[in-house]
């Protein structure tokens, strides 16, 4: 479904990605791990172009997106994002930070767009915020609507950028556990996290990234009980 | 306000009553029919502030907008314009639109055009601040759920720019009524000119020139209770 090849990244002098190579394929949940500033958060960037690659390829249903001419938004309404921070729209209310991108962009009837908005927010028991503006509510609260709200374009896959960093840690549940429930669905996901938990239990593969490349990967059961790379076990034996 | 009167009044050696008062008014601004001066001097203020602000705001946005474009030409241009007209003082850019670049026009229409593209330096300032100041992580959730650069724009990042740059385009708005005040440098009875008119041919300095600065302070307060009740409506979404 994604395929990355040979993807380099700069900032001025400074390499972030050094040349990554991965496919992600439909269904599969990747998790990558590592220590900050090992690219990892610029590697998901990438994938959706928020960040525009310096050198290599991104091919995504088939098409290179970093091709010339690619229409990037018609990709990234097949692309979800969750970021650490949220970004809700401060200024619209839960259900029209919701509805906001399928109406503007026509894919729902406003009618269609809220009935499915109210659906999802049934899910995960916040209809009642339907109306409140963002700055009302809990930080898990708003990752949760923030995940509903990429869902509501019905996306391929979901790129979670550090979704439960910015939480306290008592919301951090919550939004893991909507996550799994994603995952269980068979919704692809590509997520970036430091919350070794679910990557164990929730991804099917995960990946090391440190210096701006994949170190290492692996199933995760063999992944964080038979690291191999002496840089992952220094990595795990301080996070474990 | 007598003594008040009796510090700056010329009429006379005697002490002031409040029937001295209303003779000295009545003299000066209804006897002679200086109140009919005044209003039409302040019809001119209002109607050079009026399109003054429009032009001023419309070209706001416009540079703004370029001030923010990824086109160079565009960014250049618009630095040059306010590098220019922020540089120069209004008198001086007044004159020169009325004796060089409008000879001749009608000198309300040249006013308007000089106070409109001094202000518009300004508002580009203002709204390019106001613009930039909203958190990036907006517009990169806007992008993130495919819409396109102006559709985030216009929906999510300018409702929140306006919302932020209210407090200071009422400065902007009020300084420009007050600007005006020059506008007989070029030979426009504005209300200022009017309540100096009325000085000379009473020799009464007192009752036009504070007739006339009532009238502003009257103006300038009414717009900004009107500001600060859009504010208080548009900060309806900060509420909890």
């Amino acid at each position: 479904m994604i395929e990355v090849k040979n993807l380099t990244k700069h900032f001025g002098d400074n390499a972030v990605l050094n040349g990554i190579t991965e496919t992600i394929q439909k269904g599969e949940k990747g998790v990558g791990i590592g220590p900050s500033g090992s690219g990892k958060s610029t590697f998901l960037r990438c994938l959706n172009l928020l960040e525009s690659p310096t050198g290599g390829e991104i091919w995504f249903e088939g098409k290179n997106i970093t091709a010339k001419g690619i229409d990037i938004d018609a990709i990234r309404c097949k692309m979800g994002m969750v970021f650490q921070h949220f970004n809700l729209f401060p200024h619209l209310t839960v259900l029209q930070n919701i509805t906001l991108a399928p109406v503007t962009l026509k894919r729902q009837t406003k009618g269609e767009a809220e009935e499915r908005a109210k659906k999802l927010l049934d899910r995960i028991g916040l209809l009642d915020k339907a109306d409140v503006y963002p700055g009302s509510i809990s930080g898990g609260q708003k990752q949760r609507i923030a995940i509903v709200r990429a869902l509501a374009m019905n996306p391929d896959v979901i790129l979670f950028d550090e979704p439960t960093s910015a939480l306290d840690p008592e919301m951090v549940g919550e939004v893991l556990e909507l996550m799994r429930e994603l995952a269980d669905e068979g919704m692809t996901m590509v997520v970036v996290t430091h919350e070794m938990g679910f990557a164990r239990e929730v991804g099917t593969r995960v990946l090391f990234m440190d210096g701006g490349v994949i170190v290492e990967q692996n199933k995760p059961d063999e992944f964080f009980s038979n690291p191999q790379h002496p840089r992952l076990k220094d990595f795990l034996s301080k996070v474990l | 306000m007598a003594v008040l009167i009796g510090i700056s009044s010329g009429e006379g050696g005697h002490k002031f009553s409040m029937s001295d008062f209303l003779q000295v008014i009545n003299r000066v601004l209804i006897a002679n029919e200086g109140w009919k001066v005044i209003l039409s001097g302040l019809g001119k203020t209002i109607e050079i502030a009026f399109f003054a602000i429009i032009i001023g705001t419309v070209l706001g946005c416009l540079f703004a907008l370029m001030k923010i474009s990824t086109i160079k030409p565009l960014r250049w241009f618009a630095n040059l314009y306010t590098t220019v007209i922020r540089g120069i003082p209004m008198v001086t850019q007044l004159m020169i639109f009325g004796f060089v670049i409008f000879s001749g026009k009608n000198e309300i229409m040249v006013a308007s055009l000089a106070f409109g593209i001094n202000s518009g330096a300004y508002c580009t300032e203002i709204f390019r601040a106001g613009i930039q100041g909203v958190d990036k992580g907006q517009m990169e959730a806007g992008r993130s759920l495919g819409l396109s650069y102006p559709q985030t724009l216009w929906k999510i990042i300018l409702p929140q720019a306006v919302k932020a740059v209210l407090p200071t385009y009422t400065s902007e708005f009020i300084a420009l009524i007050k600007e005006t005040s020059v506008a007989s440098f070029i030979a426009v009875t504005d209300l200022t000119k009017a309540g100096d008119m009325i000085r000379n041919a009473t020799y009464n300095p007192w009752v036009p020139l504070f007739t006339v600065a009532l009238i502003y302070l009257a103006m300038t307060l009414g717009l900004e209770k009107a500001f600060s009740r859009l504010e208080r409506r548009l900060a309806q979404s900060d509420r909890s």
